[in-house]
């Protein structure tokens, strides 16, 4: 065993005498567990291939006891978390493959590249599984779009995934962007990608057959990302900024020419096992592969293409160089895999073996220089269960009352206010930059509640959506996150879709925080019991930890990504209203929550109080009410009342119908609760008018509380409460004022 | 009557071309970029994408591609050629249309429906719209700022090359130009994206309207279409 390779590289002994281990966040006794496993101290190479692999990026062994409360099995799934992706059976042998992931960290400290990579790393773990990637998404949070370092963040974040998306061909078709002050420093950056497969093509990433020979397949490695799985689990500081190398470097063209090659050699059925190398890049897909299939695996170092001179088996193995994947096939099948790559002109390089060991061992000019237990690298890093401790804001907040304001009385002015908010303000700044009909397979677009991609040769559809209202988790995660899966579902009903299933993407600060912890401990209690009550388990996803800034910790952001089955392109129900004189109806009860609401946070300037409270057998009823009706065809137009609660979903209805609407309500309520309380478990619904009493009569016998409170028409918002005028703005002026508002503050 | 729809590494409208013209029923080929016999195609398509990454600048490394000389060769034969997008990129590169396209004036990508007018009917590739008539049809471009200089414009003016133009300029297109012809009238590049217009479900379907023009005009010629 070679101790040192390079006389620039610290010996096994510097590293135990001088701890140079805790720079790579491990920890003593766990360089103490890496000796006993190894028998000896690890040279350079290896405790940088442990320190990656015992990450929490890569081990999740913060969250793991967290993550086993989801549930992650149904009738329909047919491969929950643990391979590259979670499968959703969606009928005629075809499958749903989608996952979401996270790349906040980079994006913090160079935003186009972070922002684009994380693009390329979801869609590789899509078709790694077979899959041709058929949509993406994205969920981000930033500071106030006020101060300049947020907008050049935001900016460049937008134009990295629309960099790579574009540029590879597959749609950008929905998602979320929210602002708040708590996300300044270090934005959030979730992408998501859904893919399409038959049954019989699904792949899994092992390394199978002893003797089998293992491929790379990719640009050359460079010296980009060495250390990125561990720079994202460790909080940002200033030093970040110089940490700018373990920032990755897409290339989109690449991805694209490894894709098609890739699904062309699944496709030709040779393939025994494939998987990217995304996060630990090497280390991470041959460990894996090897631990999967139960087996060991030689890497020729010296075989792996190399974009630089001189690099180390240390560099090599912890490089994460975009765009490349590991596969294994029978040795009478390489010249058919080789002949598919050079016909794409993909770079393709047999640098390893499969062995019946159980070791990773790394060969590098004819010395041994890595020698490692792969299931040690895998399975046994410690995992811990952190302490936790309610946080005293939670304890306070139960005492606020969120009525204590006076009452707004300029409604209309509220209304703008809430509007030209920028989490609330129209998108269409940021969507128009993706290419979101590529493929032509979109039929419903950004800005709708879901998107709908409609699959090829059938009349069904998939509908799609991101969703996590950070302010309510942060203020009760157990209710948070229980909203937060359960928006996902209410936006996926209201095109027309049945809810399959979701991947979350959990991004929390330092798990080392007793409150922190706490935070995660009940948003996954929460989020766990809706996806109980909802039928929508877990098929995989990413948990993002440490994510901090000077202030302290973000908002717990579990976002949801959720994806839907729409039967029939049929069924597909926007937003909008539609046509003059249909009936307007009101699903759900308002009660008195402003807690979390954007309107606390933009009329009053705060975050306080508990938030809008959620029962899910209510919830449940109203998804199957709203989803009935609309399959029945009773339905003109279906929208969830979310941010703004029932004033800005009533806009939003007259802006993307271009249509007026007249409401009267009665209320108990203030008129500004009952105009901007964000009660959960509503939706607002229009019906051509000699459907409006079928409906009602549906709707009612399912449960689900209805109210009538006007009629489409005209070319104003005009809404009574108690007969007394409460708002009367055209709806023009909405549109601006909606419309303006981004591309105001990005000017 | 057959069609080829050329495939660049890069390219990622391809299947959406392939999609629009199955949808008119005709019989069509994906078409390689080494390829060098394009005989038995009476109508080259040249889809959108990213060929070759867009690197160094839009359809300027394509353009050297092998197909490229049997489409120069078509398009002296009087073939029916499309080019859309970064197929548009690749013609005006290669010398086929004159002009070429610049980053648009937002320097941002853009992706929206467009309004298009409809301003020569009397190519093989809009018998079937109206002249003057508006039609919807999408763009998703970075680099679709149409500028050529002033002599060209005048002739493309006075040749009626000029064969759409956007009703809200939306890349800062010289005149508006979304699409133009070569003298001939047979070599077409439009930066916004018909296959992506030819169903109502997705937004419109005046797009499959240049598809049903082709199709015409070369039955015009030839009598009868192919049989698949």
């Amino acid at each position: 065993m070679a101790q040192q390779v390079s006389a620039k590289e610290p010996t096994a002994e510097q590293i135990a005498e001088q701890k140079i281990y805790q720079q790579f966040g491990v920890s003593d006794s766990e360089y103490e567990l890496i000796c006993s496993f190894l028998g000896r101290q690890p040279n350079y190479t290896e405790i940088g291939v442990f320190s990656v692999m015992w990450s929490e990026h890569c081990a999740y062994k913060n969250s793991k006891p967290l993550l086993r409360r989801f549930p992650t099995s149904g009738p329909r799934v047919l491969m929950g978390p643990g391979e590259g992706a979670g499968i959703v059976d969606i009928g005629d042998n075809q499958a749903v493959v989608f996952k979401i992931e996270s790349h906040n960290h980079p994006s913090a400290v160079e935003p186009y590249q972070g922002a684009a990579t994380g693009v390329g790393g979801i869609i590789r773990d899509i078709f790694s599984m077979g899959a041709r990637p058929v949509a993406l998404l994205n969920s981000l949070r930033f500071g106030k779009l006020e101060s300049d370092r947020v907008k050049y963040l935001f900016e460049h974040v937008v134009s990295g995934i629309a960099g790579y998306g574009n540029c590879i061909g597959i749609p950008t078709v929905a998602g979320e962007v929210m602002f708040d002050n708590s996300y300044d420093g270090n934005p959030l950056v979730n992408a998501m990608c859904v893919g399409l497969i038959d049954h019989d093509k699904i792949q899994r990433g092992v390394a199978k057959g002893v003797g089998n020979p293992v491929f790379y397949v990719g640009p050359p490695t460079g010296r980009d990302g060495i250390h990125g799985a561990t720079f994202a689990s460790v909080e940002l500081s200033e030093e970040s900024e110089a940490k700018k190398t373990a920032v990755q470097v897409g290339d989109p063209f690449m991805e694209k020419l490894v894709m098609e090659s890739c699904l062309e050699l699944i496709d030709s059925g040779i393939v025994l096992g494939i998987q990217d190398m995304g996060a630990a890049g090497l280390t991470c897909s041959s460990a894996e592969m090897a631990s999967k299939a139960g087996n060991g695996l030689e890497l020729y170092l010296d075989q792996v293409p190399q974009r630089e001179e001189g690099m180390t088996p240390y560099e090599m193995m912890l490089s994460e160089s975009q765009e490349r994947m590991l596969f294994v096939v029978e040795p009478k099948d390489e010249a058919q895999a080789m002949e598919i790559f050079e016909r794409w002109g993909v770079i393709c390089a047999k640098v390893g073996k499969v062995t019946d060991d159980g070791r990773l061992k790394l060969f590098h000019h004819g010395d041994l220089v890595g020698d490692m237990p792969v299931q040690a690298l895998v399975d046994e890093c410690p995992v811990y269960e952190k302490p936790s401790s309610v946080p005293a804001y939670y304890v306070e907040n139960e005492n606020v009352d969120t009525e204590r304001y006076e009452e707004v009385k300029d409604l209309g002015g509220a209304l703008k206010t809430v509007l030209a908010s920028p989490t609330v303000a129209s998108k269409a700044w940021v969507y128009n930059q993706y290419d979101h009909m590529v493929r032509t397979s979109t039929a419903v677009r950004p800005g709708s509640d879901a998107a709908v991609i409609t699959i090829h040769g059938t009349r069904k559809g998939l509908a799609m959506t991101t969703d996590c209202n950070g302010r309510y988790v942060y203020l009760d995660p157990e209710v948070g996150g229980k909203i937060a899966v359960s928006e996902a579902a209410r936006n996926i009903v209201c095109t027309g879709a049945e809810p399959l299933a979701i991947t979350d993407n959990l991004n929390f600060g330092s798990p080392e925080k007793p409150d922190i912890f706490w935070q995660m401990e009940r948003a996954v209690d929460g989020m766990a019991e809706a996806c109980r009550e909802l039928d929508t388990p877990v098929i995989g996803g990413n948990v993002s930890l440490y994510n901090e800034n000077a202030s302290g910790a973000i908002y717990p952001t579990p976002v949801v990504g959720m994806v839907g089955l729409l039967h029939d392109t049929d069924h597909i129900t926007t937003q909008g209203f539609k046509q003059e004189g249909d009936a307007i109806f009101l699903l759900g009860h308002t009660k008195a929550e402003l807690g979390g609401s954007e309107f606390q946070y933009a009329v009053h300037g705060v975050t306080e109080g508990r938030p809008p409270q959620l029962d899910l057998d209510t919830e449940k009823k109203l998804l199957a009410g709203v989803l009935g009706a609309i399959q029945s065809g009773l339905v003109q137009s279906a929208h969830d009342l979310s941010e703004g609660g029932l004033a800005v979903a009533l806009a939003e209805s007259c802006i993307s119908g271009s249509l007026g609407a007249h409401v009267t309500l009665s209320s108990e309520l203030r008129h500004d609760l009952a105009l901007f309380s964000e009660s959960q478990s509503r939706i607002l619904l229009s019906a051509a008018k000699e459907q409006a009493d079928r409906l009602q009569a549906y709707l009612t016998e399912q449960g689900v509380p209805v109210t009538r409170i006007g009629s489409v028409g005209g070319e104003s918002l005009v809404v009574e409460i108690n007969d007394a005028p409460a708002l009367n703005e055209s709806v023009e002026g909405l549109r601006q004022v909606w419309e303006d508002a981004i591309p105001c503050l990005m000017k | 009557m057959k069609f080829a729809v050329l495939v660049f590494p890069g390219s990622n409208c391809d299947i959406d071309c392939y999609k629009a013209v199955e949808e008119v029923g005709e019989p069509v080929d994906y078409v390689w970029h080494t390829a060098t016999d394009l005989s038995a195609y009476d109508c080259i398509l040249v889809p959108g994408g990213f060929s070759y990454g867009d690197y160094l600048r839009c359809g300027a490394i394509s353009r050297f591609a092998p197909v490229m000389n049997e489409v120069a060769k078509a398009a002296e034969q009087g073939k029916y050629i499309l080019g859309i997008c970064n197929g548009f990129q690749i013609l005006t590169e290669a010398g086929l249309l004159p002009g070429a396209l610049l980053r648009n004036t937002s320097m941002k990508f853009r992706c929206h429906d467009t309004v298009l007018n409809v301003v020569n009917n009397q190519t093989p590739f809009t018998h079937d719209f109206a002249e003057n008539e508006e039609i919807i049809i999408p763009i998703a471009h970075g680099e679709g700022n149409y500028y050529c200089d002033e002599a060209t414009l005048k002739q493309l003016q006075q040749n009626n090359q000029i064969i759409f133009t956007y009703k809200d300029n939306p890349n800062g297109s010289l005149a508006d130009i979304a699409g133009i012809s070569n003298e001939q009238g047979n070599v077409v590049g439009m930066m916004p994206h018909p296959e992506r217009a030819v169903s109502e479900l997705l937004g419109s379907a005046d797009g499959k309207r240049m598809f049903t023009s082709i199709l015409k005009a070369w039955r015009d010629t030839h009598g009868t279409a192919s049989v698949r």
